[in-house]
């Protein structure tokens, strides 16, 4: 059979630029995937070589907006580990725990794509309504809902109020039955199981090719995570567990997500325990940054961001190299996407947690000459209906 | 032209366009259709197809890539369409303006009718920015 | 396997060719080879000693082009960074994407930001910057 070419654009049915995701498919299968990049790409690094060490944190902070801190995290381990610095104990908590909140969020803002994407929009309402009190919490404590340019070289730029701790520790709490809700919801709904089960697998040997991280190769039964391997921060001083699963489909790569949010909640109490004990500095009050190098990261809730950076004794880097999870994580769609069929793709695509605007960008390509257009929106609305399909099937029609 | 503007204010819908962005100003927009803010209710609705839109929302700073893009929509728009810059980055491209794979911020590839600034705005800034312009369109 | 342990299989692998082993910490190691030994290298920190590629950086240090291929080996979490210097004027290294499939984006953006050749790369076309970007001018080139 000849392969068929369908263009999607979410932008322009006619347009010939190269889409994001170009999907060569046979019927309904997807027979190859075309990847482009670049359309976000702003030249970070190179902005960085003219800033100083303190205003690289502000740059690198908005290479993604839902990872927000996770890049500053990395920057400062980087820069911490070029020149050797001890970070006051009061200040491990509060990244930690700035973090952790941050993977509270992210993980319920996937959650709620993901549900859009497979046609559950109450569980994308739910899931961004219970989203919003820990935006508030972020709020509160670093005066912004996303950006929060609380890491600082040698320590955090704000401490936390002990009048605001019963506040994080009562929101947390808060979330607890939510999550059993998700949980149910999700982890127990057959319908869910037909849907995501099997779909978009990722085999052990596909994540070591790929050198894939973070939630996606955590699903595939591969036990990585930075906080552990190469502990930092108060990871090392609060109990907690590193969550995997084994079948590496899109199912797994949500169980883990849902699941790595319980232990968020406990990595974070446990830091307002010590909070409200461990008092003291909050910065070391870094002066200079000598010449070297230096390599740090974190594990942000799409996996490892990496850092590496270079100084020459000046208060500025020579050279900044970011590595965000996704670069690794987006390429296994070459493995997961093609062999499955068209209503498979958009979650297929989603589950490994790429930059939202990235799963806008699809095309969907077949090569015989009956240009046959699709938007993505067309894509989210065949996966919808592939869920309604199972509904009716399996006799359970809800509303 | 001025009835139609003002037709338009009744129920507004938006297309939302993101060019170089980091995402933030973007999930904000979304998170405007949720019941915490609730836009639907006003009439605003996120629409899938330029052709439909009345306003054009743009996010990110814009890359060259983003900029062949940014002008073709603009081009598909059914007049009139107001264009909303969301965001410092597509307001004045913010630290991103010394980049080599920046095209300029909004204004220099099509025409903008409100900015509304932040590092993201709040979504009660954008509410703001929207009904700043609907009252601004009615006083003609 | 603890980091101790695979610094001294490197080291006891390759010997002579190994051009210098900076130990900056306990767990971040900078190891020196020349560009030719680049792909043995990488094989056996991959397939042999199971280590990860977490990404690698490319530098003009004005006197030549620098490349760090940075591994990493998550059991003991230490970081094994394989440094190599190619001439600035003609900069080219056989490729690793035949050896580990994830060093495919890595080359691309280090071929199109500073202009390196990766000979073999199965696939060394643009991946950040639009069609239209001029050809011979690379970004983070310090010219």
């Amino acid at each position: 059979m000849a392969k068929t070419v369908i263009p999607i654009g979410p932008y322009h049915p006619l347009q010939e630029e190269p889409e994001f995701f170009k999907l060569l498919v046979e019927g309904e299968k997807v027979v190859d995937l075309e990847i482009e990049i670049g359309y976000n790409h702003r030249g970070i690094e190179k902005i960085a070589e003219s800033k100083s060490y303190d205003q690289v944190l502000f740059l690198v902070e908005r290479v993604c907006g839902i990872c927000s801190t996770s890049h500053p995290f990395a920057a400062v381990n980087a820069i911490e580990d070029l020149a050797d610095i001890k970070v006051p104990e009061r200040a491990l908590y509060i990244r930690t725990l700035i973090a952790e909140l941050e993977r509270l969020h992210s993980h319920l803002l996937w959650l709620g794509l993901a549900g859009h994407f497979i046609g559950y929009n109450t569980v994308w309402m739910w899931a961004w309504k219970y989203r919003e009190p820990v935006l508030d919490i972020f709020e509160k404590i670093t005066g912004n809902r996303q950006h929060y340019a609380m890491m600082r070289v040698g320590g955090v730029r704000r401490d936390i109020e002990a009048d605001d701790i019963p506040a994080i520790g009562k929101m947390v709490d808060g979330l607890l039955p939510v999550l059993d809700m998700f949980r149910g919801a999700i982890m127990d709904d057959p319908i869910i199981h037909a849907r995501l089960k099997g779909v978009g697998v990722l085999t052990k040997k596909d994540i070591f090719e790929y050198g894939a991280l973070g939630p996606t190769a955590r699903a595939s039964g591969i036990a990585i995570d930075v906080r552990k391997d190469d502990p930092y921060a108060a990871y090392p001083l609060v109990d907690w567990q590193i969550i995997t699963q084994e079948e590496g489909d899109v199912f797994a790569k949500a169980v883990v997500r849902i699941l790595e949010m319980y232990e968020s909640i406990r990595i974070i109490k446990g830091c307002l325990d010590r909070l409200k004990v461990v008092g003291g500095e909050i910065d070391a009050k870094v002066k200079e940054i000598p010449p070297g190098e230096g390599i740090g990261r974190h594990e942000a809730p799409r996996g490892e961001v990496f850092h590496y950076v270079r100084s020459d004794g000046s208060n500025r880097p020579v050279r900044y190299k970011i590595r965000a999870p996704s670069y690794m994580n987006v390429p296994t769609n070459q493995k997961s996407v093609v062999g499955g069929t068209i209503s498979d793709a958009t979650i297929t695509l989603a589950a490994v947690d790429p930059c939202y605007c990235c799963t806008e960008r699809v095309a969907v390509v077949d090569r015989r000459t009956g240009n046959k257009r699709l938007t993505g929106q067309d894509l989210i609305r065949l996966s919808q209906e592939k869920t309604l399909k199972l509904k009716s099937d399996i006799g359970m029609m809800k509303g | 032209m001025h009835l139609k503007t003002k037709a338009l204010t009744k129920s507004i819908w938006v297309f939302h366009f993101a060019a170089a962005s980091c995402n933030n100003c973007d999930i904000e927009i979304l998170d405007a259709l949720t019941p915490k803010f609730d836009l639907e209710r006003f009439g605003i609705l996120l629409v899938g197809s330029i052709r439909h839109a009345d306003v054009l929302l743009v996010t990110g700073a814009i890359s060259h890539k983003g900029m062949v893009r940014l002008k073709r929509l603009y081009q598909q728009a059914s007049q009139p369409c107001l264009v909303v810059a969301v965001g410092c980055c597509a307001c004045s491209m913010c630290i991103f303006r010394d980049s080599y794979n920046m095209a300029g911020p909004v204004d220099k590839i099509v025409p903008v009718h409100a900015y509304v600034p932040g590092c993201p705005p709040k979504p009660e800034a954008m509410i703001m920015g929207i009904v700043k312009l609907i009252k601004a369109l009615r006083r003609g | 396997m603890r980091a101790e342990e695979i610094l001294t299989k490197l080291k006891d692998k390759f010997s002579s060719r190994v051009l210098r082993v900076f130990e900056k910490s306990p767990r971040r190691v900078y190891v020196d080879f020349d560009p030719k030994d680049v792909p043995e290298v990488a094989r056996f920190l991959f397939r042999e000693l199971e280590g990860r590629l977490a990404t690698a950086t490319g530098i003009d240090t004005r006197n030549n082009i620098e490349l760090l291929y940075h591994f990493s080996f998550d059991s003991s979490g230490i970081i094994i960074s394989l440094r190599t210097l190619i001439d600035r004027n003609s900069p080219e290294i056989e490729s690793i994407t035949p050896i580990i499939k994830g060093a495919e984006w890595i080359e691309r953006e280090i071929h199109e930001l500073l202009g390196v050749n990766f000979i073999n790369h199965p696939n060394l076309k643009r991946l950040l910057l639009f069609e239209n970007w001029p050809e011979g001018k690379y970004p983070l080139r310090r010219e």
